[in-house]
């Protein structure tokens, strides 16, 4: 069990993290616009994350926290 | 559920203001994942540099010191020799304030050996000012300054500052990394925790190169960027320990990584 959090608001939608995690389960919202104007990073498959922090390594604005 | 990674406590709750995707971000994590690790923070003093990285000194929770353009290892080398046995003194320098204003600062802070840690950011351009030529801009490199490339014959060919330090009897410690992939960034936070240990223990004058990306300047997307770094810089800027004289490698060292 692993858990990905992303401050969302925090996020500038550079998706250095999408290529990072080894799941290929992150994706830019499509929906939500942050509040610097980003479509930020989420989790598409949050029961298929298995915590190695790749994402969270690679990610320049230290947005990420990463759980098991 | 354990946290496994967060932010690390010598990084201030501080959004940075660099642009998507620019590597200075994780850099700074390195720095003060390093600083943490080695608990450290209470004692140590940055020196932050002019570039994008000008403003370090809002992003680190040790205390921090602006120094003019270039001038950052002389800034230094007083704090440091002010309470040398306590204080740990790490510089964090882009390559137009290193290598080309900062270049004799660099040099000299080498050749005496300045026992502090020096994190140059290598990114082939002047990022803050608009994406002009740097000294390390590549052959051919499309800049605001060399729309047609750098044509060596007219701008000269870049400054490689580790292989060129190396040369010195005075460092301590050089290593070239990048962090363009998690297995890099691996290996450069242990090569940035290198740097500050070697200072703890008094070895002396410890830098280390970062290939960096900047891309906005570059124009290109941050994946992009990263892929160039691959493709293009690391052929020119070979990863790998220029000189470590504890461990006999380096120019008359000898030692499996002489180079
Ligand atoms: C004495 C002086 N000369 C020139 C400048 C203009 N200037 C500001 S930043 C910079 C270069 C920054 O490039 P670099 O060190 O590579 O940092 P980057 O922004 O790429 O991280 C220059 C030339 C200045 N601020 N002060
Ligand atoms: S201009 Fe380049 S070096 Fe400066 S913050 Fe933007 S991407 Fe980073
Ligand atoms: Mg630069």
């Amino acid at each position: 069990m692993a858990k990905v959090t992303f401050r969302t608001d925090e996020c500038k939608g550079c998706g250095l993290c999408i290529d990072a995690c080894p799941k290929g389960i992150l994706k830019l919202s499509e929906e939500t616009i942050n509040k610097k104007g980003h479509h930020p990073a989420e989790c598409a498959d949050p029961d298929a994350c298995v915590g190695c922090a790749s994402c969270a390594l690679m990610c320049p604005d230290c947005i990420i926290t990463v759980e098991r | 559920m354990a946290v496994v990674f967060e932010r690390p406590k010598a990084l201030l709750d501080v959004p940075f203001h660099y642009c998507p995707g620019c590597t200075h971000g994780i850099v700074h994590r390195l720095v003060a994942e390093a600083i943490d690790e080695l608990g450290i923070e209470g004692r140590t003093v940055g020196i932050a540099p002019v570039g994008c990285s000008v403003m370090a000194y809002d992003y680190f929770a040790c205390d921090m010191i602006e120094a003019a353009h270039g001038r950052a290892p002389a800034v230094a080398t007083g704090v440091k020799r002010s309470d040398p046995d306590n204080l740990i003194v790490f510089t964090y320098q882009g390559d137009g304030d290193l290598a080309s204003i900062g270049t004799a600062e660099t040099v000299h802070a080498a050749a005496r050996n300045e026992n502090i840690t020096i994190i140059f950011i290598n990114n082939a351009i002047y990022g803050m000012t608009g994406g002009q030529m740097a000294p390390t801009s590549l052959p051919g490199q499309v800049t605001q300054t060399s729309p047609y490339g750098r044509d060596p014959k007219a701008c000269g060919y870049p400054v490689k500052i580790c292989e060129m330090l190396a040369q010195l009897e005075g460092p301590e410690y050089l290593e070239r990394v990048t962090v363009n992939s998690v297995a890099h960034v691996r290996a450069a936070k242990k090569a940035i925790k290198k740097a500050f240990q070697n200072q703890i223990d008094g070895k002396g004058f410890s830098l280390i190169e970062v290939l960096s990306s900047c891309p906005t300047n570059w124009g290109m997307t941050p994946k992009k960027a990263m892929e160039w770094i691959d493709e293009k810089m690391i052929p020119y800027y070979p990863l790998g320990v220029y000189k470590d004289r504890s461990a006999g490698i380096g120019p008359g060292l000898g030692g499996k990584e002489d180079k």
